[in-house]
């Protein structure tokens, strides 16, 4: 009757992004942001030129073999500088989300258990917030920081604060109506317990997945505002930067502009696919029956 | 020969067989109760009459659904719209879920009419407060404006039986009708639901798993077990001497008024999923009188004074024979 | 008269003019209501007995049973536990008298975390109270509910609704309380189970001493299991029964035995018993709550609430117009 039982798996949470990988989709969009993340890691090992040192006399190379994807008006290797700008544009995306995740989980769970007038304070601020589209609170933001990436990356932690906080708060008030919550109230659990044990257990894989997904518009936004001189300063290079200076050379040297918002496009599609196998994966209940 | 003949069917998904060799009948103005604990096939069975398995990825295997002499088993999707609806109601376990929150349910019976007795919307109007006063329900012409949250748990069956006789049918089939519902209220659907049969001759498959509801409106009970039939009897000789172990499990699970403390024991263990069916008859693990050829052939169905049991050793051998 | 069973040491839990009463908050377009959950219930719950809270939904019967927890507050009115006054304690006190009185939920779906496993259910009683597990007690409680030592490593979800509930039962088990609330244990399992369950809980009572409070709406089934009978209709106590043999004075307590059908179809019941459904919770009538629906009420019922009245030993009941003994039931 319970035979099957020893076989169980571990947790959901352990084996979410490995099912993911198992979808054709998730393999493929997976793959390409592993690529992606050790190409930027070990730039410094898989290419022979500098991002930042000049040689005028190879500027507007298109591609060739010795520069793949040509160079840039400084006569910079565009491969060299696309890696280490993925580089800034993937830590600044990551860590600025996971930031404003875990601040975006711990309002959220705060207003959604504890309710009052607690409550009503954070939804208010994240309703007041939420009525402003990204760009604009990040221009705001990183007007009043002054442009570079750190600035930017506070910039897109606020930004995108308010979407975690309000669907962690749905999810926490959610879970808290269930039984097992009432269950460990009556074994005489406390608010902490309850919280760290099994409201935010329950509540995190949307929320994280949620966060995966704005990844892929935190890099577009990091683009924007570095396309608007905003984000990392010259000489270190980042994507949006580079296409801003490849604007004015569109016709001379598409090349400029084009491999750029290429690695941009790609890796934000491939975000979205994987985050999709993710959600395709999230079924908790999709575990056979012990008998 | 009855109005619905489920006649030897099997019903698969994949691979697997879900129904084996179902066999039961019923006629105009008459109960049938389909009983059995929850993965017992109850509900398939259903679904099955009703030609919805395609819904659940299902399929018949083997037999037939006579209905008044078609084979519903061999229409097309077309053909059987002209059944269902029309000649055979379904009413489902939960009336909460069964009407759309959006419309009137007045209107959501007058549909039922207008698709299937293509009356124009006056007279379907005037039909449905109809028929709604005759299933007792108060100012019914009010009820008729009220949308589905207005109205109690009871109310709302009532508006879901009401879509049921609105086609005119010769026979419904009740998937758990009063599960949802009160005790009080449920006595009182099951009472309407058993006067309807007698005053207007329907035919009625009540699917439960309550043997009380059974013995109180049921004139003949298939029960079923793991997918196949165990037994099936008139509902008085049922209960005065099951046959099959597991109907008789099944009633002693009922308390009954002065019954000892400590008598009621229920059934061990649960009814095997489909993919894990257990050799020879499937209630064999749980079945206190099991011997060794209750793990290693399947039992045929035997005949019964008015019905048939499939086991080795039959209960009440003695009282049957003299 | 709500002091009745008060003075008795006997009584493990007792209950004195218990009142629960929800605001629904007033929206910005929607004006506060009130409705009482839970109006003014007194019983005694002595060591060692059963005694079974009846009645159908919006009775009050869950609420009373999270009131006796302290699961929410009551309104007015005062939950002793062995003497003990729960609303007098500090919360530190009231954690660790929570050790000693645990409830057994009615749906044993969503009354297990989907991400603990078995044992980390089980195990969560001395998590939470901050003790250090025996060795050895999890595979003691899982044997003692009738599990398999083998499910411990498994999720809620890869068990049925029997076996979940065991575990349920298990949990509550877990720091040897005196006294369990059970909350419909099975209502949401088919009858088979239900009777497994049931048979359970007896063999446990016996072997442990506990005490129930039995909540259900199956009037039938609290007649076998329970000593003695509370019948709640609306939020109060509509008549006491000493034993589940009683005979009922109560009209709606009639009603609910006559709604019970016995498996048996010598004995079928021609009329329905009873007519319309349970009022509104939000807007009680001034009267009897159940006159509308009742058959022998008067005027009086329609302007008067009646209060409980003994008729005979432990046998009270709420009506000015009861069933006496050798009366036939009207028709």
């Amino acid at each position: 009757m319970t035979g099957a039982a020893s076989s169980a798996r571990p947790a959901l949470r352990d084996n979410l992004f490995a099912r993911a990988f198992r979808t054709k989709t998730g393999a493929i969009a997976g793959g390409w942001l592993v690529l992606l993340a050790l190409a930027a890691i070990f730039a410094h090992l898989l290419t022979p030129y500098e991002y930042d040192i000049q040689q005028l006399s190879a500027a507007y190379s298109p591609p060739s073999l010795s520069h793949w994807l040509g160079t840039d008006e400084f006569g910079r290797d565009l491969l060299t500088r696309i890696l280490y700008g993925a580089r800034i544009s993937l830590s600044v995306s990551v860590i600025s989300i996971g930031l404003s995740v875990l601040a975006g989980m711990v309002l959220g769970a705060a207003a959604g258990y504890f309710g009052g007038r607690l409550d009503r304070m954070i939804t208010t601020v994240i309703d007041l917030s939420w009525s402003f589209p990204e760009i604009l609170v990040a221009l705001i933001l990183v007007a009043i920081i002054g442009p570079g990436v750190t600035g930017t990356m506070v910039a897109i932690t606020v930004a995108y604060l308010a979407q975690f906080a309000r669907l962690t708060r749905a999810q926490v008030m959610a879970i808290k109506s269930e039984t097992f919550i009432e269950a460990a109230s009556g074994l005489g659990a406390s608010h902490r317990h309850i919280l760290f044990r099994h409201l935010l257990p329950n509540a995190i894989t949307p929320v994280l997945v949620s966060g995966m997904l704005a990844t892929g518009d935190a890099i577009i936004l990091e683009a924007t505002l570095g396309f608007f001189g905003l984000g990392a300063q010259p000489p270190t290079p980042s994507w949006g930067a580079m296409m801003s200076s490849g604007t004015a050379l569109l016709f001379k040297a598409p090349w400029i502009i084009i491999f750029p918002g290429l690695a941009a496009a790609i890796t934000v599609v491939s975000i979205n696919l994987f985050g999709d196998a993710l959600i395709a994966g999230l079924d908790v209940r999709s575990r056979p029956r012990v008998e | 020969m009855g109005l619905l003949e489920v006649d030897r069917l099997s019903v698969g998904i994949g691979r697997l067989t879900l129904l084996e060799e179902i066999t039961f009948e019923v006629d105009r103005g008459e109960i049938l109760g389909l009983v059995g604990e929850s993965g017992s096939g109850k509900s398939l069975t259903a679904l099955a009459i009703a030609g919805l398995l395609p819904l659940i990825g299902a399929r018949v295997t083997a037999g037939a659904v006579r209905f008044d002499d078609t084979d519903l088993t061999r229409l097309d999707e077309y053909r059987l719209r002209k059944f269902r609806g029309r000649r055979i109601a379904f009413i489902t376990q939960n009336p909460m879920t069964a009407l759309d929150p959006l419309q009137p349910v007045g209107e959501q019976v007058d549909v039922v009419a207008r698709l299937h007795l293509g009356l124009p919307a006056d007279v379907a109007r005037s039909r449905t407060i109809e028929i709604l006063t005759q299933l007792r329900i108060p100012e019914a012409a009010t009820i008729y404006r009220q949308y589905p949250h207005q109205l109690s748990g009871g109310m709302k069956q009532r508006v879901v039986i009401a879509m049921a006789l609105a086609g005119e049918p010769d026979l419904i089939v009740a998937d758990e009708p009063t599960t949802a519902l009160d005790v009080t209220v449920q006595a009182q659907i099951i009472h309407l639901l058993t006067s309807l049969v007698r005053e207007r001759g329907l035919a009625l498959v009540l699917i439960t798993h309550d043997m009380g509801v059974v013995a109180q409106c049921c004139d003949r009970v298939a029960v079923l077990y793991a997918g196949r039939l165990a037994e099936q009897q008139g509902v008085r000789s049922l209960f005065a001497a099951p046959a099959h172990p597991y109907t008789h499990a099944l009633i002693d699970c009922i308390p009954k008024d002065g019954m000892a403390r400590g008598s009621l024991t229920g059934i061990a263990g649960s009814v095997p999923s489909v993919a894990h069916f257990p050799s020879g008859c499937r209630f064999h693990p749980r079945c206190i009188g099991r011997q060794s050829v209750c793990e290693a052939s399947v039992p045929a169905a035997t005949a019964l004074p008015g019905g048939a049991v499939a086991c080795h050793f039959p209960l009440n051998g003695d009282a049957r024979h003299g | 008269m709500a002091t009745h069973d008060m003075a008795d040491a006997a009584n493990l839990l007792v209950i004195d003019r218990l009142t629960k009463r929800f605001d629904s908050g007033a929206g910005l377009f929607a004006p506060r209501r009130s409705m009482t959950a839970v109006r003014d219930v007194s019983l005694g719950v002595s060591r060692g007995s059963v005694v079974g809270v009846v009645g159908e939904s919006g009775c009050g019967k869950s609420t009373l049973a999270r009131l006796v927890l302290r699961l929410l507050e009551p309104t007015q009115g005062t939950v002793h536990f062995d003497g003990v006054d729960l609303g007098k304690l500090a919360p530190r006190d009231l954690r660790r008298a929570r050790r000693r009185m645990q409830m057994v939920f009615q749906d044993p779906y969503s009354s297990l975390d989907p991400r603990f496993t078995i044992e980390q259910v089980v195990g969560e009683p001395f998590a939470v109270q901050g003790e250090a597990l025996p060795p050895g007690r999890i595979a003691e409680l899982l044997d003692q509910v009738g599990l398999a030592g083998e499910i411990a490593r498994s999720y809620p979800h890869q068990l049925s609704g029997g076996q979940r509930q065991r575990v349920g039962v298990a949990r509550a088990l877990a720091l040897r309380p005196d006294l369990l609330v059970l909350d419909e244990p099975t209502a949401s399992l088919d009858v088979s189970i239900q009777a497994q369950i049931i048979k359970l809980l007896q063999d446990l009572k016996q072997d442990l001493g506990l005490t129930y409070l039995f909540i259900s709406h199956d009037l039938g089934l609290v007649r076998y299991f329970c000593d003695r009978i509370i019948v709640m209709y609306l939020g109060a106590v509509v008549e006491e029964l000493p034993s589940p043999s009683t005979e009922p004075r109560h009209p709606y307590t009639r009603a609910l035995l006559d709604s019970t059908f016995s498996p048996d179809p010598g004995k079928r019941r021609h009329l329905a018993s009873l007519t319309g459904e349970i009022p509104s919770a939000f807007n009680l009538p001034k009267g009897c709550a159940f006159a509308a629906r009742c058959s022998r009420a008067s005027s009086r019922c329609l302007s008067e609430r009646p209060t409980l009245t003994t008729h005979a030993s432990g046998h009270r009941a709420a009506c000015f117009h009861p069933i006496v003994a050798d009366e036939k039931e009207p028709s």
